[in-house]
Formats: structure tokens, sequence, C-alpha cells
């Protein structure tokens, strides 16, 4: 067992965990922050992805323990209170159905809008679709979560 | 998964003081290979060993012709450094195009090179440019590395601490992705070096990461697309598998080798 | 903004879901709180010779490790097939016995034989691993077409050879005479590749044990919650329907694997019970890989005759289905009812005759997957449409115009009867909005890019809306297919909608309220959906076959219509005016060229506060219905997909998908975008990217995304969806429904335009990077021949 400590959508939270736990297990199990999925065990399907110090991650693919410290962002905690431009664009574009890879795709789709900013890179489209490569959605085909992840580039 | 202990090691000595302690105890780079692999109950090491806190494992540095990529130094980070990009912008490119974006963010040039997946990227590199890889007790050269499929030379607690390149003329790497892992089916590096031109191939050899002769004559001869393209790339001691026989992969190689030729710079 | 019927509205349930609020079985935690793991058969076809618990039992957190003997011995049923289809012979299909936990043998790797409840996951699945079995292996046979074959290992003593029935429909000597008549026949060997659904939430449930009230509570990822409580009670014995809540909370996508009573669910069930704790299950993918049900898998052969004229004289269709090692609920009538009914397509086809074969193999079971039976029917006919054009000379488009139902209604041969349709304009419509004019400009401008561009054409037909429960009684369905619905208007004049129908991303929270927000002119905000509790709901039969918009929509029409009489009732009594001149419209009950008006708030409460109503009225005001459809409903449309192949790499890109669609009536425009959408990342996933494969032992090659390849963003393109609706006849809203057109539709518009790019007809799905580089060479190496 170890002592984890760390931040998480703006609150300092610490629990004593088995060393094995996942991130995404430490959020879901031991925060009850469900909105961070899991929608497979080989780490592709990015419905855990979450913020670490900000940058998108696989929450199922990273030990609780190995993140002590740090600062963390869930679906949760994406918005202070009302709605991130990215969750909007998702409800205006109708760019989710079943809403279980939707907190993945929002936290996706915030990273790269953040990174295409920073580095002054046109997100064109077609860098959408690479750059949604570890996310999988069964319900919406992409079509409109390309849109909705397009307009809220313009908006953040 | 199993049960595991976790160190967060503090320098090289108590990383590599865990690892002799137990026969069953790994290095945890960037766990994007070892984490799913544990999940799926087919590792179970007893100990994990996280290298990312050792001070000068993270970054990127330029000495002269060399360049030097600590072994805790993410996908992303590589990618995106100015330094990678202008001493060996195929490098860069390479790094770019490793799972996605989230696994980039926490995958490690260490982690991928010791783990020597056979569709890995980096190998290719490594090899092509006639990297060195330092560890906690020597530098070993890219030639003498790789030992098969998910094998290395590394001692069981032996901890990779950087890759060093050496500039070459140009470089280029062009991969085939398996449409399912997005892995390489066929990842093909061509390099023009100080020795001559050097071409690997991941993802496709049944042992793993290898340098094809024929590409090397054929470009050696001519460095173009066009000699790619014709070379004779022997099927034999290729990988097959439900994404691609033998002799699929053996023609990707010539038609990745080719782009990589033409993505040369 | 409008909200009514037509209107685009922002969906009132994506609030919960873009914020992590959404609440999946897998997010449920009871009290006292248990996990189960199950032990699963490595091996895909042996006998059972023991099973030593006691490793397992003596494991730190092991609540009990139980297994079939003790589940059988507490009289839990065998596991049910739904539809009994009927052999030509007259003989019952043969059905081999499924228990939740394997006893004797086991029959395809992952069939489970015991189960751990333990105090943690980890605990769980660490003991299952201990659990000692020692299986005798005996031969697999894992294709259908060699579980045929003579001396083909024998899976169920049940089923002789396999063969778990020989059935047909049509007239085979017509069929024969018609193409004994042909002038041109193609005859094609056609494979529709086996899937996995793949919904993105596993599935998962919770079940509880009341031991004070002998009562159950199951949380689960269901698509049709009350089915699930009628068949654990009436079939598996768990409890009965009473003292049983079946609770499907939001649901992550179900696609048809979601509509069936799996082992799982009865375990946790039964195991709740046998241990005094709530007990919880999550499948992990490569779980669900092995166990949820697999889709299509069908081989075919078949025959077409055309006269001179290109009109079509007979077809003739032979099938083998793969049903897997047991038969899953709906399994039966997926390639029979589902499947060869359709084969007339939209074709007027004299001459038909289609025989099927369903087999027992040793693989996960196969049953519905979106479209179920309907896309193996199109993808066979539009492949011979396709492959008859090329071989006539004809254009595809002019082919298949020639031979259009243009009448209706039409009566098929093989039992359908289309009640509307203009296949005419779907087709124009999709020609014009594909721009097909300019086709052949593209492909010469594809050309000097070293790319092979084609076209390729799909015109498809389902039969959605199921179903008229008299008409599927009468086929051998176990239960009717009608839809309930209650209309609760409540004192202050909000209004919840009682739903039998399941939503799992169909967005019924937003149309459902859309269709009552219209009727009665009121907020949409003022109404809302209930859905998915089988102790709120009184019945339903869920949601799969594109049946929430046709049958469960007309349900709660038909309560709104009860409602509405009682309110006109209501508001003339109160407002002394004839029933006659009541109007509804603006949040009032207004009596029609005065002022005197209630609001719909008063209306309410006057039902409740029942202080002056017309004599002999009860109070409330609450109405419920059963709604039964006369017929299946016919969405059909045009697909035409453009492709550009690499032919270095075999690499396919889809340039351009453009559909045209006759769902009916649409309630709301960007919903049902959305749902052609997805079906046609599912269709083309299928046509290029997706297959469920065994080795010859049985093993599964593609148990995890490493290896069974799912549609990306990068692997679609943006679509090009349009409508051209006639309005269906059937049901009062004229609605055909549109959740599975595009999964139907699509696998045979993208090999037909994959197999025109490369010049070789002979191209299975999946069209992998490989297979088309293979069939290019296969071009190749035959013009060098020639």
């Amino acid at each position: 067992m170890t002592k984890v400590k760390m931040t998480v959508n703006g609150k300092a939270v610490s629990r004593e965990v088995s060393d094995e736990t996942l991130l995404s297990e430490f959020l879901r199990e031991n925060l009850r922050l469900t909105g961070t999925h899991i929608g497979c065990d080989t780490s592709q399907c990015g419905a855990c992805v979450v913020h670490v110090n900000g940058k998108a991650v696989k929450s199922c693919t990273t030990l609780a323990a190995a993140t002590d410290g740090a600062d963390v962002t869930t679906i949760e905690g994406l918005a202070n209170g009302g709605l991130h431009p990215m969750q909007e664009a998702f409800n205006e574009h109708h760019g989710l159905q079943c809403g279980f890879c939707t907190p993945g795709m929002i936290m996706t789709g915030v990273d790269m809008v953040n990174r295409y900013k920073a580095e002054g890179r046109e997100l064109t489209q077609e860098a959408i679709r690479h750059e949604l490569e570890g996310n999988i959605c069964r319900c919406t085909g992409y079509h409109n979560i390309v849109k909705a992840v397009e307009d809220a580039a313009s908006k953040m | 998964m199993y049960p595991t202990k976790y160190l967060k090691a503090a320098s090289i000595d108590e990383a590599v003081k865990a690892l002799g302690a137990s026969d069953e105890a790994k290095v945890l780079a960037g766990g994007q290979t070892l984490l799913p692999t544990m999940k799926q109950h087919l590792a179970a090491p007893s100990d994990l060993v996280d290298i990312r806190a050792i001070d000068g494992m993270v970054g990127v540095s330029v000495d002269g012709n060399t360049l030097t990529i600590g072994a805790a130094t993410t996908h992303a980070e590589v990618a995106s450094s100015a330094d990678v990009q202008k001493h060996s912008p195929a490098l860069a490119c390479l790094a770019a195009g490793i799972g996605d974006p989230a696994v980039r963010n926490a995958g490690t040039i260490g982690g991928s090179v010791a783990n020597n997946d056979p569709a890995a990227d980096y190998p290719a590199a490594l090899l092509a440019l006639g990297a060195t890889v330092v560890t906690s007790k020597r530098e070993i050269a890219a030639d003498d590395f790789f030992d098969g499929l998910f094998a290395t030379v590394l001692d069981e607690d032996e901890i990779i601490t950087a890759v060093k390149f050496p500039k070459v003329e140009a470089a280029g790497y062009s991969k085939f992705p398996q449409p399912a892992s997005l892995y390489a089916l066929v990842g093909v590096f061509v390099a023009k070096t100080a020795d001559g031109v050097r071409v690997t191939v991941t993802g496709a050899g049944e042992d793993g990461v290898f340098r094809s002769e024929a590409l090397e004559a054929a470009l050696a001869a001519d460095f173009s697309e066009a000699s790619a393209k014709g070379a004779d790339v022997p099927a034999e001691g290729l990988m097959s598998d439900i994404h691609g026989a033998a002799g699929y992969r053996a023609n990707l190689i010539r038609v990745m080798a080719a782009r990589a030729v033409t993505s040369a710079a | 903004m409008t909200t009514g019927i037509g209107a685009r509205v922002k969906r009132k349930e994506d609030k919960r879901f873009i914020t992590g609020k959404g609440k999946y079985t897998d997010d449920v935690r009871m009290e006292n709180q248990a996990y189960a793991a199950f032990v699963r058969s490595p091996v895909a076809h042996a006998n059972v010779k023991s099973i030593d618990k006691s490793a397992a039992l003596a494991m730190e957190g092991v609540v009990d490790v139980l297994d079939g003997h003790q589940l059988t011995g507490d009289g839990i049923g065998n596991i049910i097939c739904g539809w009994a289809v009927t052999s030509k012979d007259g003989t019952p299909m043969k059905m081999g016995a499924w228990s939740a936990l394997a006893t004797q043998k086991v029959r395809y790797v992952g069939d489970a034989v015991a189960v751990v409840i333990a105090d943690t996951q980890q605990q769980a699945r660490l003991a299952a691993e201990a659990v000692e079995v020692e299986y005798e292996e005996l031969p697999v046979v894992a294709f259908a077409d060699k579980a045929l074959a003579e001396g083909a290992p024998q899976i169920h003593d049940e089923a002789e050879g396999n063969l778990i029935y020989d059935w047909d429909i049509g007239d085979a000597a017509k069929a024969d005479a018609g193409l004994a008549a042909a002038k041109h026949i193609t005859e094609m060997e056609i494979t529709n590749n086996r899937l996995s659904p793949n919904p993105m939430e596993p599935r998962s449930a919770v079940a509880t044990y009341d031991e004070a009230e002998e009562h159950y509570t199951l949380y689960t990822t269901s698509q049709n919650p009350h089915v699930a409580r009628l068949v654990l009670s009436a079939f598996y014995n768990v409890a009965p329907e009473h003292k049983l809540r079946v609770i499907a909370p939001d649901v992550g996508g179900g696609f048809g694997a979601k509509i069936y009573i799996y082992p799982e669910e009865i375990t946790c069930l039964w195991a709740s019970m046998k241990t005094n704790r709530s007990v919880k299950w999550t499948a992990d993918r490569s779980e669900a890989f092995i166990t949820d049900a697999h889709g299509r898998d069908h081989i075919s052969t078949a025959k077409m005759g055309f006269d001179e004229n290109g009109k079509i004289t007979g077809f003739k269709v032979d099938t083998i289905a793969n049903l897997g090692a047991y038969m899953s609920l709906f399994s039966s009538s997926v390639p029979t009812y589902l499947y060869a009914t359709l084969l007339s397509g939209q074709y007027d086809i004299q001459n038909l005759h289609a025989n099927v074969r369903a087999v027992y193999t040793n693989t996960v079971p196969v049953d519905a997957y979106r479209g179920a039976g309907r896309p193996e029917a199109c993808y066979l006919i539009e492949r011979m449409m396709e492959t008859a054009a090329r071989e006539m000379g004809m254009k595809p488009a002019e082919l298949r115009a020639k031979n259009f139902v243009k009448e209706f209604p039409h009566e098929t041969p093989v039992i359908m009867t289309y009640d509307s349709g203009d296949f005419d304009a779907n087709l124009a419509q999709a020609e014009a909005a594909a721009d097909v004019a300019g086709f052949a400009k593209r492909k010469e401008e594809a050309a000097k890019r070293g790319k092979l561009r084609g076209l390729g054409y799909s015109c498809y037909i389902e039969a959605c809306g199921i179903a008229p429960s008299a008409a599927v009684g009468g086929l051998g369905a176990g239960v009717g297919l009608w839809e309930s619905a209650e209309v609760r208007v409540n004192p202050v004049g909000t209004i919840e909608i009682l739903t039998g129908s399941h939503s799992h991303g169909q967005g019924h929270e937003t149309t459902f309220a859309q269709i009552v927000a219209e009727r009665f002119d009121l907020p949409i905000d003022n109404v809302s959906i209930v859905h998915g509790d089988t102790d709120k709901v009184q019945f339903g039969m869920g949601t799969y076959g594109s049946r929430s918009g046709a049958v469960g929509m007309s349900a709660i029409v038909k309560a709104m219509d009860k409602v509405e009489a009682k309110v006109r009732k209501i508001a003339a009594h109160q407002l002394e005016a004839s029933e006659d001149d009541i109007v509804i419209e603006g949040g009032e009950v207004k009596v029609a060229g005065t002022d005197k008006a209630l609001g719909w708030h008063e209306i309410g409460l006057a039902a409740y506060t029942a202080h002056n109503l017309p004599p002999d009225m009860e109070p409330g005001l609450k109405e419920s219905a059963f709604y039964d459809p006369s017929n299946f409903t016919f969405p059909a449309g045009t697909y035409i997909c453009e492709v550009e192949v690499d032919p270095e790499t075999g690499v396919t890109e889809v340039v351009q998908f453009t559909a045209s669609d006759d769902f009916g009536t649409i309630i709301n425009p960007m919903i049902v975008e959305g749902q052609v959408h997805g079906g046609l990342a599912q269709g083309i996933g299928q046509a290029m990217l997706e297959q469920v494969i065994y080795d010859d032992d049985g093993q599964l090659i593609t148990g995890s995304y490493m290896d069974y390849t799912m549609p990306r963003a990068a692997d679609l393109p943006n679509f090009s969806v349009h409508h051209a609706s006639t309005v269906c006849p059937g049901n009062p809203l004229g609605m055909k429904g549109c959740g599975e057109a595009g999964a139907i539709g699509s696998p045979p518009a993208v090999i037909n335009a994959i197999t025109d790019a490369i010049g070789n007809n002979d191209l299975a799905m999946p069209a992998t990077p490989q297979n088309v580089w293979n069939a290019l060479q296969a071009v190749s190496a035959a013009q060098a021949a020639e």
C-alpha cells in the first residue's frame, strides 16, 4: 500500500491504495469520479483520458502511485461551473450518442486544441481525425465529433 | 493486475539496487506496454522501479554532432524538441507517429528501446542511425544492442539512461501501421551515414528489427525512390500474420523504403 | 425556436454525459458489494472432468466459488432461444442445452464453468485463475462449412451433424424455371464476415438479493430490461417477476449485443442469493470479445438470371449461417426471417428461392448485430446486381432502376409486403449529390496521382419497426413485438412519458419529448422521458430493429390520443363548450373563436383536484397504450461510395460517401443524421476493417483491439447524408426507422467501389490493404499471363 496525494480538479486528495492501482481505478473507485470510463484493456479506446499536469494521458495505463503529487483534471473538473467550450460544442454538434466515449473525447479534444494553439499550428479536419487515433467511438461515425472539436477550437 | 510493489527511484543507484534485489523486478519507464501487459495478466513483476524522477533522465541535448536523449524523455517531448527536429528530423517525425497523442505523453524512448517490441518504431531508428545506448553500466552500439524479439543485451539490473545519435547526412522514416494496433506492420528507416547507407526494418522481421541488405545495396548505388522500389526484398525471414503475409510485408518494405527516401532530410 | 416534429432540437440528455455525470451500470456501487470473476474454458471443445475449487476458496477475500452443478441444482433453467424455426421437412430446430455455467462440456473458448465471488475485483480475478479445471479435449470445428462436413466433430447431441435447421423460403421450382429461361446468369460465392459488436461500454451487471423480501434487483447493460426480467423469471427461474426488478440505467451503446440475457447476468443474480452479497461483474474488453454475441458469419452461393432487357427472371440463394456454440436469444430468426425475407431487395423479383442451413460451431454464439440479417441480404443482392451489370455491360444504376418495385403495396415472393417507397427518387437524389456525372473526370485526375478511383452503388431495403405480433408469432417468435407507453400529466401540467423503449444513444429523451411538445404545444422542457426500469415502466419490448420510432413512438401517440380525449372533455365541461370546439395550442386548451381558455396546468390541476369534472369521469390524467404494428416498415435508399486505392500498398480511402434515405417522417433530423453516420461507420468498418478470426483450434485470434480493427476517425470521411422520404402508411407518425440503415446499405457500396477501382471483382470483406493488394496482384498476374 502507498499513500497517494494529488490535486484532482483543483482539490487536494489523499488515499491509501495498493501499488498496482491504476489512476483510472483511483478516480473511479477511490474518488468516485465515474466520468472517466474504461472501454478496453489495451490502451486504445481512450475513454479513460484525463489530463495529468496539463497533458492528456490514458488513466488506465498510468499508476496512481506514479501520479503522486500531480495535478489531475477529469471530465468532472474541466469547467469551473458552466460548460467548457468543448463540452458545449459536443452538445451543439451532436458529437455524442451513448455518451460512453464522450469524456475521453472531450479531454482529448481540449488537449489537442491547446497543443495546436500553443504551437501555432492550424487544426484542420484532417488533423483532428489524425489526433483522434487514440479515441474510439462506436456510435457517431466521428463526423459530428470532428465538427464539434473544430468548432470548439474556434472558441477556445 | 497481480499485486506489485512500486518504487519511485531517486537515483540510478537506488534503481539498480532495487532491480538487483529481486528476480522479478522491472523498470517502469512509461508503462505504455508494460501496464497493458500486466492488466492482461501476461506479466507479473514483483516490483516496479520508476526511473522517471531520477535527475537527468529527461531531456534533449546537443553536443557537437551528437544528440543525446534522456531515457525517460517522452515521445511527445522528442517529437516537439527543436533540437531533435534540427539534428534528426526523421527521428522527430518517427516519435510523432508512435501510438497516439496520450500514449506519446507517457511512453518514453528508453522504455521502447529496452522492450524491443518487434513492431516498435525506435529500434529501427537506433539501428539505422548507428546510435549508442547509454546504460547505468556502459555504452552499447545499437548494432550490438538488439537481440531478437523483445530481447536486448541489457543485464537484469542494467538501466538505459540515454540514447546518443550521431548526425547523419540525411534520414527518413516511413511507417505502414497495422490497422488495428497502429504499431508498425512495416516501418523502414533509411539513413545516409558516414559509413554508407543504412536501411532498417521494423514490424516485419521474424527476429525483430533488422538491416535490409537488399535495400542498402540498392540505395547505396542510387539513393532514390525508384531504386528502393526496384530492390529485390526477400520474403524469407519475414513475419506472416492476419494483417500481413510475408509477401505483402516484403512489398511494403520496398514501398515504405521508397517513401522514406522521398521524405529523407 | 420550434421543438416539434422536424426540428433539430439539441439533445436534452447530453448535459450529464458531457460533464461525466452519466450513470452507467459499472458506476453503480451497492453496500456490501462483492465482485464476480468467471472461470472460463481456454479450449474450444472439451469434456469437463473435474473442478477443484480448494485453492481458490482458500485465497484472501474469496466469498465463494460456485459451479454449474450448484446452479442447475438450484433450478436455474437453461438459456433459451426465443424464436422457433421449423426446417423444411417440418421438424423443429435442433437446440442443444446451454447452461449459464457449463457442467459436462465446454463448447467454445470463453464458455464459463464456474464463478468466483470475492471482496474485490482483483481478488476475484486472481482466485478465478486458481480454480483448477481438468479438461478432456475434443476435436474442434470453428467454421460453418466444415461443421457440416462428414465426420465433423459433434458439438451437441441434439443436433446431428451440427445442423440446427435446414429451412427455405420462396418457390424453388419457379426460381429454377426463371433461371432456366434467363439470357444471362450471374453466379457468385459470397461470404459475410463475422463481426464483434463492440459497444464502447462493456457489459456489466450488479445484482442484489433482499433476503427479507425475497426480492432481487439487477442493474444491467440492457437494451430491453423488461424482456430481461421476463426471461430471467419465466425461463431461468431466478424469481417471479414481482420479485425481480431490472434496471438498465445509462447504457453505452448496444447494437444488438445488449439484447440478450447472458450467462453472466443470470449467474450474478443467483450468486447474490447464494452469497447474500451484492454481486458486480463488469467485462473487460478481452472478455467482451469472447462473451458478447458476434454477428453475421454467412457463406452463400447465389445465382441470378436476367432476360435480354436486364429484367430479373429468377434468383436462387443457398446460405450456411454460423450460430456459434449455442443458440442465443434471437439467433434462429436472424438468418431466416430477418435475412431471407429481404432477398427481393428493391426489385420486382417474381421467382425467388432461398435455402438456409444454420449450424453449430465451437465459437462464441452469433446473434443479431446492427441490421441483423438485413445487411447479409443487402450485401448479397447488391453485390449480385453490380456484378451482373458489369457482366452485361450495363450501367449499375440502370440495371437496378429497370428492376425497381414501382407500385405499392408490393408483395414479394418471400412474404414481405412493401408498403411505400420511391426508389427512383432516392437513386436520383444520391446520384446528384454524389456528382456521379463528374466521376470520370475525378477518376482521371486520381490516375495522375497514381491512385485508382472507383464508384459503387447500393440500393438497400430493410424491414424495420419489428414487428406485428400475430405475424411474427405465426413465424415462430416466442414474444409479441408491440410497444407500450404511458403518458402522465402531472397536476402542475408537466408531462412524464413512460416508455418500454430503451435509449442507449438514440436520443429518446429528446425525440420522444418532441412529439409530445408538438402534440400539446408545450415547452419541451415540460416533458421528461422515463425508461429502463421495470419498477417504473409497466412493460416494454425494448430497443432494437429500428423500432423505437415506428413502434415505441406510436404507442406514445396512442396514449396521447387518450389523454387528449380526456383533456377535451375536462375543458369542454369547465369552459361550458362543445368538445368539438376545443383546440389545444400555445400551452392552453381553448374554445375556438372565443377568449375562453384554460392553461395546461389548470387542466392538470382540475383533473387531480377533481372538484369539477364531468359526471362519471375518473380523477387523474394518466393514460397508457400498447401499440402493435400492422406491418413491418420499409426504410430504403441508395448509397454511393467513391474510393481511391493506392496500388502500391492496397490502402483504400473512402473519399466520398453519399446517402439518400427514405425513413418516412423524421422527428429530429440532427439525431437521424447521427444514426446514419454511426451506421455507415459500422458498415464501412465491416467492409474494410473488421473481422472476427478464429484459428482451426477455435482460438480467437482477434481478441482485442490489437487485432480487431475498430473504425477510427481517420478511417472515415465526412458523410453526405440526404433524405427523400415517403410517408409510411402503417403508423400514425408515418415513420420507418433509421437506426440500422447505414450498417445495412453501406458494405456493398464500398466493395462495389473498390472492385470497380481495382478491376477485380473477386474481393471479400474486409477489404484490408493486404486483401486489396492481393486482388491487385491477381489482376497483374492475369494481365501478365495474357
